[in-house]
């Protein structure tokens, strides 16, 4: 994995108040839009039990696990409810020219 | 069928076999579901929760109230029968959606009820969130789902007793002086993470001490009624809970990965629905247990055409479960094998306790 700025999507690629699954470089991260055209991206699997963090519910800020209903707030990763014990981690993002870039690594 | 006895615990033999066989967070099936579609179905709202709660609370007040206004004349029995089943039945419902934060969209309600709940059906809340957790990431899987009602063989005698919540009251009372007593069992251990082990004793001698209030309240009135307002319509009024409860998984397959064949959808009158939460929508909430009650069924209508036929009444549902657990009782290796829809999806599963049966 590299320290670097990934082209992961089109921002027409997510929804509003959304999310969607990237990977790159064998890693999983999910990519989030709020209903206010902010941009964020984590790691793509709970930390509870590795689920798929991109068949969740964006509420907000909150990113809520299909499988347990754990909620971590996007924009920092922290744990918001169980039951989640463990913080997510999270990536810078950028927009440029309609695309969202991460910083992997 | 041969019999083939099985370790329920969650330390013991199948445990590790569960592990082995793959069977451990596994992935499940999942009917597919268009994005949005399922968004729309996932979509949180506070208003179905607030008017259904506020009626709850309403109808509990009322009966409670008629049940002290008569007390002490035969007419108190209706009121109880009425409050007993809406604290001791319906509050299993209300533990059950808030638990799953799905009931309201703010938190701060879903955390509200769910304590409230939780003390209404006699549950530890922490230890019961996190033995929920597990139920659903191992539904009915042998050695790790530590609410697996109905084991084979069945133990009658315990679901009988629970028919009052004698032998799951008990349980959960000696759980609490456990946890007051700052201890946890070798099963609470491996489901309860360290770092809520501290709740789980706060919240054990608080709720001693609440019984022990009521307690004192009945020893100074020199009655039983306050007993019978605050933990005593736990055990008289807990009837529905079991009855609805064993609707969900009896006697259908164990270590299966797909929620079609180990739970049961029931067409169920409003009344019961209202007590029950929708929950009859049993492989619906299991399969997307981020829908709130009120949507599932909607979810339902969505995934039917991939899911077997529903039961068309919880009586067409005892009708089948009753004696599949009387048959279990002699032959344990018996379940009943739901049947799919034809040209739909099934996943390989291992077909309930003829997989390497625990010796």
């Amino acid at each position: 994995m590299t320290n670097e700025w990934t082209d992961a999507c089109a921002i027409d690629d997510i929804d509003e108040e959304d999310v969607i699954a990237f990977e790159h470089d064998g890693h999983e991260y999910a990519l989030y839009r709020t209903e206010d055209d902010r941009f964020f991206a984590t790691d793509g699997l709970c930390t509870h039990e590795q689920v798929s963090l991109a068949d969740g519910l964006v509420m907000g800020t909150i990113i809520e696990c299909p499988k347990h209903n754990g909620r971590f707030d996007i924009t920092t990763g922290q744990t918001k409810g169980g039951p989640v014990c463990e913080h997510l981690k999270t990536y810078e993002t950028q927009v440029r020219d309609g695309r969202l870039f991460i910083r992997t690594g | 069928m041969t019999p083939t006895p099985r370790d329920y615990s969650l330390v013991g033999r199948d445990s590790a076999l569960a592990e082995e066989n793959g069977l451990v967070a596994a992935k499940w099936y999942a009917v597919k579901i268009d994005r949005k579609d399922l968004k729309r179905l996932m979509r949180r709202s506070d208003s179905p929760a607030i008017r259904d709660t506020l009626i709850w609370l309403a109808l509990l007040v009322a009966s409670g109230a008629g049940a002290v206004y008569f007390w002490g004349s035969w007419l108190c029995v209706p009121f109880f029968l009425v409050y007993g089943v809406l604290y001791g039945s319906s509050s299993d419902s209300r533990w059950h959606e808030a638990g799953h934060g799905t009931a309201f969209k703010t938190r701060w309600m879903n955390v509200a009820l769910y304590h409230l709940a939780s003390f209404m059906i006699f549950r530890e809340p922490t230890i019961w969130m996190w033995s929920h957790t597990r139920h659903h990431t191992d539904t009915i899987i042998v050695g790790r789902d530590p609410e697996i009602a109905a084991p084979r063989p069945p133990d009658l005698r315990t679901m009988l007793l629970n028919i009052f919540a004698l032998a799951s009251s008990w349980k959960t009372l000696r759980s609490l002086l456990r946890h007051a007593a700052g201890r946890l069992s070798a099963e609470e251990a491996t489901f309860v993470p360290q770092n809520e082990q501290a709740r789980v004793f706060l919240i054990a001698r608080i709720y001693l001490v609440i019984l022990a209030a009521v307690a004192l309240a009945c020893a100074v009135t020199g009655s039983i009624l306050p007993a019978m307002l605050i933990g005593l319509p736990s055990l008289y009024g807990g009837f529905m809970a079991i009855f609805f409860g064993l609707t969900q998984h009896a006697g259908l397959a164990e270590d299966v990965l797909d929620h079609r064949l180990n739970s049961r959808t029931i067409y169920m009158n409003p009344i019961f629905r209202f007590l029950y939460w929708n929950m009859n929508y049993h492989i619906e909430h299991h399969m997307f247990p981020m829908v709130p009650y009120h949507a599932l069924p909607k979810l339902h209508e969505a995934i039917r055409d991939d899911c077997p036929e529903p039961y068309p009444s919880t009586w067409a549902a005892y009708r089948e479960i009753i004696p599949t657990l009387l048959r279990q009782v002699r032959d344990p290796g018996y379940f009943i094998a739901r049947n799919l829809p034809h040209n739909v999806e099934a996943v390989p599963h291992n077909p309930g306790a003829v997989f390497k049966a625990a010796e």
